[in-house]
């Protein structure tokens, strides 16, 4: 083959590399903790007593889930300014990633909320717990311990999907990519590290949830 | 300047959302033949082929999309061949389905009973033979609801074949907004046009997953 590999411009950006690694983790960071925050509150509202609330957040789960991320980050970053919302990139693309995984996350918690045995809401009752107490503590954590694995993944998936708001120029790994991609015209090589890359970070992710996971339900989940 | 009224730009919008159905359906119909041979691979007997294609998987699974796309677009000419932005997104996204096919696939073959395979073998049916004739036939029914389901996985993924400059439905967009000047509007609309095209995939999923425990359930 004629043409010749070259990975050493590359390394002469690696700090570059980093500082979208950076940026991509404090992403996913950001998106993960409000995504399944927002996605706790809606399994609440969708298996709760009021029905417009879980219409409300019915459509919002079937809206989010039907609709591509990409289109989702444009929406916020270009449309909702004509609505006076100005954010920047990181901002939009934090909003983004929340109002996407919060839409996952609430359908997978659903389904571990609706596992949970009716009798042990019961019990919950006869000890006199309030509705807030048995919420925490009979019904969101086992529910969270059931389905954590299923959360776990889309959280990955949420990280890998996030190379997409390179789109509009929030500095992620993917945008420090094309930038040396720019550079040095060397696409292939540095694509080709990059995948290295986002593979290695969602091998470490998952194990760094699987971690999180037994340290929040113990050895057995 | 150009003016748009809504329906130059609604009608601009549903013609390239046909591409949006075209590159579906290439990448649906060439992931599931090249996600037919990974399953097949991947549960066969012999371990290589297993490590290989769950390597493969791992693969495709946890690289994001747009970067396979960049690899097939950009891999491709290295190999001085001319690329399309339809063939690198044509590729690249046969493949990412193939893989995640093949995984939701597999689970399924897993799930028919070990006598199965077993009473077929004690007929002396060849490995293919007893995916064909035993373990397929039975493994079909229950791939068909989270199949369906992917699918929409699918749909949505092609909106990361604009990127590599294919102009489908979300391209469509990009460049109606840089000519009109109206995002909420159009990202609106191309948001709506997928929801539309995702959402009846997603009902259908639904539908005969319900229709399959009801029949699993007496």
């Amino acid at each position: 083959m004629a043409y010749q590999f070259d990975f050493s411009d590359i390394f002469q950006y690696r700090e570059v590399f980093l500082h979208g690694i950076r940026v991509t983790a404090e992403l996913t960071a950001a998106g993960a903790v409000f995504g399944v925050g927002l996605g706790i509150f809606g399994a609440w509202a969708r298996t709760g007593q009021h029905a417009w609330l879980r219409s409300v957040v019915g459509a919002y789960v079937e809206l989010i889930r039907n609709t591509p991320f990409l289109v989702q980050l444009f929406f916020v970053f270009f449309g909702l300014p004509s609505l006076g919302i100005k954010l920047t990139e990181m901002q939009a693309a934090v909003l983004a990633m929340v109002i996407n995984l919060g839409a996952y996350s609430t359908e997978i918690i659903r389904a571990g909320i609706q596992a949970i045995p009716h009798g042990h809401l019961e019990a919950g009752h006869s000890l006199a717990m309030t509705r807030l107490q048995i919420f925490r503590h009979v019904i969101l954590k086992p529910a969270l311990q059931k389905i954590w694995p299923a959360l776990s993944s889309q959280i990955v998936i949420v990280m890998l999907g996030s190379s997409v708001v390179s789109q509009i120029a929030a500095e992620d790994l993917t945008f420090a990519a094309n930038f040396v991609q720019s550079r040095t015209f060397r696409a292939f090589e540095v694509y080709f590290v990059t995948t290295g890359i986002y593979l290695l970070l969602a091998i470490l992710l998952r194990q760094l949830l699987r971690g999180f996971g037994q340290f929040l339900f113990g050895r057995r989940a | 300047m150009n003016d748009f009224s809504t329906w130059d730009i609604v009608r601009n919008l549903l013609l390239a959302a046909r591409w949006t159905v075209g590159l579906s359906l290439i990448a649906f119909t060439g992931g599931g033949i090249v996600g037919l041979a990974i399953l097949l691979m991947r549960t066969s007997r012999y371990a290589a082929l297993r490590h290989l294609t769950r390597g493969y998987i791992e693969l495709f699974q946890g690289t994001p999309l747009l970067m396979q796309m960049f690899l097939a677009f950009f891999g491709l000419s290295l190999m001085g061949v001319e690329v399309s932005p339809l063939f690198a997104a044509s590729l690249a996204l046969t493949l990412f389905t193939s893989a995640f096919l093949a995984e939701i696939w597999r689970g399924c073959v897993e799930s028919i009973a070990r006598g199965q395979w077993e009473a077929s073998a004690s007929l002396a049916m060849s490995y293919l033979q007893q995916m064909r004739y035993v373990v397929l036939p039975q493994a079909f029914r229950i791939a068909i609801p989270p199949t369906v389901g992917f699918s929409v996985q699918v749909v949505k993924g092609t909106a990361i074949a604009s990127i590599i400059g294919f102009v489908e439905l979300s391209k469509a967009g990009t460049m109606i907004t840089n000519a009109t000047f109206a995002p909420f509007t159009v990202y609106g609309m191309v948001a709506l046009m997928y929801f539309a095209l995702c959402w009846p995939l997603s009902l259908y999923s639904r539908s005969l997953e319900k229709k399959f425990n009801v029949a699993h359930r007496h």
